[in-house]
């Protein structure tokens, strides 16, 4: 939906640049069409370049500049904290592990997510308790990101309630440390986290599917694997490729639950140039954000490639 | 055990769905194989439900469903070989005509190659060879509409529902794809079960037209004995074609009745299959329209038409053809003559004209 603002806003503005074909006597038309054209755009703009375009461009300036190793920064144009980035061995190991948490975390709220989006559309055929359901949801939102990641601790902890139910069963002798600050902690408040993001779009890509097509497909002997297979999931890919934009640039642009939930046993890319900025070191801070916000626009280029959403949407 | 009959017959089928009403209500009916059988009513008198039903995406609350000798209550609509067209079509936006036509055959596991053969073969007979690698959204409503056809008859279906398939279209193509239906049903000699609320489409295609109301078969006979000789007065109005008045039994005289009018004489109608009248009941009488012969008044009534009400001239419709004459013979009731174009303009009547509205004695029909 944003999205498809977005380019009808710039579409808006494009078409609102007087070209060099427009005849002197359609001046004022133009103008005043280009004064309403900028109106329209106005409220975008306003929020946009100093919470967007200014910071990225801070940014970038910064990741250029040279440091004295004390925080202050030396106007001027040197690589040399690119260099660093890229030369340093601990890059690519953060980005392995932040492509590894990104990717676990994708494959789980995507199950997760369609399966709840499936439920909810096709199995529950009362639509209030659908909507309740949908509420149901978002339960988790309704407390801070802290305390969610907090509570997951008499849950998983050493003491928490799954290792003092296994130890009561038997079925193990000592408590699985594993649980809590780990890798799959991290996983775990992701998932917990973000399969909302995938819920929604789905739920909603999914919601518009019309049911007779369900079932011509009975009709033609179709099973509910099959149905599933050839027509819910590939209807459904626009909400599975927003659900995947989400998911991906939150997990990768996140330190604070991997920092949380793994104990500080773990670092992410962010939790990386984080530490660079809390020892001032700006640029090579600014270069490493600089170089993930190319990451995962190529990323999210690519999600936008195998599936156009603007197509899906308007369909 | 399997047959490939596709003889359908509905015995005391009935479907609630708040378990209060029945949308339908007890309905019996044999369709024969090989047969063209088009119900028709008014919106929300269950013909969908009926179609829905022998299709099996809807079970009936009581009765049997038996296509070609087997029961097919809860089976599946591949175990019963029956395939639905949908109003609206249904065709999946995101496969192409091939895909679409072939979706079928996919799930039943066939191979690549010979699910593309095949569909290829039926989008040949449908004629959209050129469109085959098209999606739905790209092709016109009567392409859609054939694209759903072929879809429907690739698994070689014994029976084919077809619900509401030709409403989407606008009027002149609603003619043409009619013709197509027709075709493609004596092509494939399997029976198609056809709901409608377009009399018009019922009678031009079916050999079985059945009418219903209110979740009940109201008559079910051949186009042109539901058309020409209805049952009921509901029957007749919904037909049309039909002018109906009702009275009561003056005198019965042999082999007809005379019906009390405020004409002068009553008006003579001839006892057919209904046996039993007597003086006294209410009966209602059917007259087609195209049977009314208008006479200026004070004029000569042709010889063989005794009956005749005196009537005005409410309004004149030109229909190419004949001309829909209007009157108020019946009061609160509508009364219309079909005058063939030739005969009315050799004498036209205009708006207010006192007439008389009279008909050959042997064509008046006694409802039920």
């Amino acid at each position: 939906m944003t999205r498809r603002c977005k380019r009808s806003d710039f579409e808006a503005f494009a078409d609102m640049q007087p070209g060099p074909s427009s005849a002197p006597s359609l001046a004022q038309t133009t103008s005043r069409a280009n004064l309403a054209g900028w109106l329209y755009v106005s409220p975008l703009v306003l929020v946009l370049v100093p919470f967007f375009v200014a910071p990225i461009l801070v940014v970038l300036a910064a990741s250029f500049f040279a440091t004295d190793g004390f925080g202050g920064l030396t106007p001027g144009f040197t690589l040399a904290s690119y260099v660093e980035v890229l030369h340093s061995a601990l890059t690519l190991k953060l980005y392995l592990a932040t492509i590894k948490f990104t990717l676990l975390t994708w494959v789980f709220t995507l199950i997760i997510g369609f399966f709840v989006a499936y439920f909810l559309v096709f199995h529950v055929r009362n639509q209030l308790l659908a909507i309740g359901l949908f509420l149901l949801c978002t339960v988790p939102f309704w407390t801070s990101n802290i305390i969610r990641m907090i509570s997951w601790i008499p849950l998983l902890g050493k003491e928490g309630l799954i290792n003092q139910a296994l130890l009561a069963t038997g079925v193990i002798r000592q408590p699985l440390e594993v649980l809590l600050f780990s890798d799959l902690a991290v996983v775990i408040a992701y998932v917990h986290q973000l399969t909302i993001f995938m819920i929604v779009p789905i739920f909603n890509s999914m919601a518009r599917i019309d049911k007779k097509l369900i079932e011509a497909a009975i009709d033609a002997g179709a099973s509910r694997f099959d149905i599933m297979r050839l027509i819910v999931v590939p209807m459904s890919k626009s909400g599975i490729a927003l659900g995947t934009i989400f998911v991906v640039s939150i997990v990768m642009g996140d330190f604070f639950v991997v920092k949380v939930m793994s104990g500080g046993g773990s670092a992410s890319v962010v939790s990386a140039f984080y530490e660079d900025v809390g020892v001032l070191q700006y640029p090579t801070a600014a270069a490493s954000a600089v170089l993930l916000t190319l990451v995962l626009v190529a990323i999210v280029s690519l999600i936008l490639r195998t599936v156009d959403i603007r197509q899906e949407i308007t369909r | 055990m399997k047959s490939d009959r596709g003889d359908i017959e509905l015995a005391g089928v009935c479907k609630s769905f708040d378990g209060v009403t029945n949308v339908v209500d007890g309905v019996n009916l044999r369709i024969a194989d090989g047969a063209y059988c088009c119900f028709i009513g008014p919106s929300g008198c269950g013909k969908t439900t009926i179609l829905r039903m022998i299709a099996g995406h809807e079970d009936p609350t009581a009765g049997e469903i038996v296509i070609g000798g087997q029961n097919v209550v809860g089976l599946a609509p591949v175990q019963r070989r029956t395939a639905m067209m949908f109003q609206s079509y249904a065709l999946f936006p995101h496969l192409t005509v091939r895909e679409n036509i072939a979706f079928a055959l996919r799930v039943r596991g066939m191979s690549k190659a010979d699910r593309l053969r095949a569909a290829d073969a039926m989008i040949e007979k449908v004629r959209l060879t050129q469109f085959a690698d098209r999606l739905p959204a790209q092709l016109s409503g009567g392409q859609q509409q054939r694209v759903a056809l072929a879809r429907a008859a690739i698994t070689e279906p014994r029976v084919l529902l077809l619900d509401e398939p030709l409403s989407a279209l606008d009027e002149q193509l609603r003619v043409q794809m009619r013709q197509e239906l027709r075709r493609m049903q004596q092509e494939l000699g399997i029976t198609f079960v056809h709901v409608t609320h377009t009399q018009l489409e019922a009678i031009a295609l079916a050999d079985l037209v059945v009418v219903m109301e209110q979740g009940r078969i109201k008559q079910a006979g051949a186009a042109r004995e539901v058309y020409a000789h209805p049952h009921d007065r509901y029957v007749a109005e919904f037909m049309g074609g039909q002018n109906v008045l009702s009275g009561r039994v003056e005198k019965v005289n042999g082999a007809s009745f005379t019906l009390a009018q405020a004409a002068p004489s009553g008006i003579e109608v001839p006892l057919q299959a209904r046996s039993t009248v007597s003086v006294g009941d209410k009966v209602d009488i059917a007259v087609r329209r195209d049977d009314v012969v208008l006479v200026r008044s004070g004029k000569e009534l042709p010889p063989g038409y005794t009956n005749s009400l005196p009537s005005r001239v409410l309004a004149i419709e030109y229909q190419g053809y004949f001309v829909k004459v209007m009157l108020d013979t019946v009061p609160d009731d509508a009364f219309v003559a079909y005058v063939p174009e030739k005969t009315f303009f050799a004498d036209p009547f205009t708006v207010g004209d006192v007439v008389m509205a009279t008909w050959a004695t042997g064509s008046a029909l006694p409802l039920a």
